[in-house]
């Protein structure tokens, strides 16, 4: 299978002679799942921005299907929430269609076709009555739906998600997951998470990332994993998965 | 009521009108993506530093808002630059580009024989000495301004909310910060002409706070903007000429008393509508 994108041996981070990641290698394929866990401060944004061409690697090469051109390939992605969106004077279907912006380019307008899709996102996650409010006038978990409701709305072919089990309420949980089992079907997903617990059922590959990166073709996360590579992280979870907690080792 | 009407024979006044509302229109767009993207303080910036244009310019013999515009395009650019390269932090450079911009206007000055009589109209403003030249080519940066917020809306919304996000969906927002950062640039030197360097930036917040009271939405708040603003400076103008006081404290004076009565409006509002659910 082809891969969307390819990390070979990146060195990236703020400082010059500071990495915050080192020799990463990553690969990802379509339909992939990946789980990026990690330690706060470990390089897991970091990481994020390499891939979505924010920052530029200090040694190493990214491929885009096979080429280095970021434009080649389409990405959704789901940022953290910023305190600064809150006050900003946009429409909460105004957020969800900035999806669409960098297909249409500088000149573009919005059919009614796309106007109607991203009032039917919106519905799906329940924020349909919303679509004409300001976004600040959101709760935080309502504001995260929003913005993937914007990250999936072009389709992408690499859907990455930075932290999204933060703010999503506990009764739209179960949703998101199945929703994006859904979506895995049609595109490769990235997940960045400290809580690996609740999402490691479904996820497929697990990538600890601290400093370096550990790549394991397989979800069970395992005590002996997390101490081979030392990812410090704690681990509750209820139901189906391992109930376990681990400390830092 | 014939007074008010008598004031339109002469020219001085008809020009600072239509200069007035070519201001509006000018701060509304430029003040509500300002306000939006949080960027008052580099517009402060902008705005002093282009007093050692106006220095330069004198020292030089040259047109004063020239040298502004200079000054405040380049200072504009620099900030954008040194946010997204320099390791320094922004607060402090802008800063220093400020007080900088001061120092050179105050030395040149100094240092142009003579007296400089318009001094004071540019820290203060003095919308009546606006000329036919000058709103002419406030008619043209108008004119470029609109046509750009028309037709490059949505980038240049998106930018300025999530410049991040507008990023990893192949948008050049470099390109697009930079241009923004230029036409601020302008629209805020040829805004000095009404209001002053001091008084200025008033213009591009005041009338944004009170439209903020009943919307939410980007272009909705241009539009109200523009209008509050156009009522400011037009009761600001009358205002000026009957009590023969500066134009620019009396329109900003008048934005003021717009916002706290409907501030104080709203207040009592909620307050009848909480006694009566």
């Amino acid at each position: 299978m082809n891969s969307l994108i390819t990390l070979s041996n990146i060195n990236a981070g703020y400082m010059a002679n500071k990495p915050v990641i080192k020799n990463i290698h990553l690969d990802v394929k379509a339909n992939d799942f990946i789980g990026i866990i990690g330690p706060n401060g470990g390089g897991k944004s970091t990481l994020l921005k390499v891939i979505l061409g924010l920052i530029a690697p200090y040694s190493g090469s990214i491929l885009y299907k096979g080429t280095s051109d970021h434009t080649n390939i389409n990405i959704g992605y789901l940022p953290q929430i910023n305190a600064n969106d809150k006050s900003f004077p946009i429409k909460v279907i105004d957020v969800v269609l900035s999806g669409l912006m960098g297909s249409k380019g500088f000149f573009g307008r919005y059919t009614k076709e796309e106007k109607t899709e991203a009032l039917r996102l919106l519905q799906f996650v329940k924020l349909d009555q919303h679509a004409n409010n300001a976004i600040g006038k959101l709760s935080g978990g309502q504001m995260q739906r929003v913005y993937l409701c914007r990250a999936i709305i072009n389709n992408p072919e690499v859907l990455i998600l930075d932290e999204p089990n933060n703010f999503v309420d506990k009764h739209f949980e179960a949703e998101l997951y199945e929703l994006l089992q859904e979506l895995n079907k049609r595109m490769a997903i990235l997940l960045v998470s400290h809580d690996i617990g609740t999402i490691s059922s479904f996820i497929k590959t697990i990538a600890c990332v601290n400093e370096e990166l550990h790549y394991h073709n397989s979800n069970k996360i395992s005590s002996e994993i997390l101490q081979t590579y030392s990812c410090p992280i704690e681990l509750i979870s209820h139901g189906k998965v391992p109930h376990r907690v681990l400390h830092n080792h | 009521m014939q007074d008010i009407f008598s004031i339109f024979q002469y020219s001085f006044f008809t020009n600072a009108l239509i200069a007035g509302l070519l201001t509006s229109i000018l701060a509304g767009i430029a003040g509500t993506y300002i306000v939006s993207r949080k960027i008052v303080f580099i517009s402060g910036g902008i705005t002093h530093a282009s007093f050692g244009g106006i220095g330069l310019a004198y020292f030089l013999g040259l047109n004063p808002f020239l040298g502004a515009a200079v000054f405040a395009i380049l200072s504009a650019v620099g900030i954008e630059w040194t946010t997204n390269k320099a390791n320094i932090r922004e607060d402090s450079a802008i800063a220093i580009l400020w007080s900088l911009g001061m120092a050179i206007g105050i030395i040149f000055v100094f240092l142009t024989p003579g007296y400089a009589p318009n001094l004071m109209s540019f820290l203060f403003g003095n919308i009546l000495t606006v000329s036919t030249t000058d709103i002419l080519y406030m008619l043209v940066l108008c004119i470029i301004v609109c046509i750009c917020i028309v037709v490059f809306y949505r980038p240049i919304l998106y930018t300025a909310f999530d410049a991040e996000y507008a990023k990893t969906t192949h948008l050049n927002t470099t390109l697009i910060k930079y241009i923004t950062a230029i036409f601020v640039a302008l629209t805020i030197v040829f805004s000095i002409r009404i209001a002053g360097i001091i008084l200025v930036l008033s213009l591009f917040t005041i009338p944004q706070a009170t439209a903020s009271i009943f919307t939410h939405d980007f272009k909705k708040m241009i539009f109200l903007s523009i209008g509050i603003g156009f009522i400011g400076i037009s009761t600001g103008l009358i205002g000026s000429y009957y009590f023969n006081l500066p134009s620019g404290a009396i329109i900003i004076f008048t934005l003021i008393l717009i916002w706290a009565l409907i501030k104080a409006g709203e207040k009592i509002r909620n307050l009848i509508n909480a006694d009566n659910p």
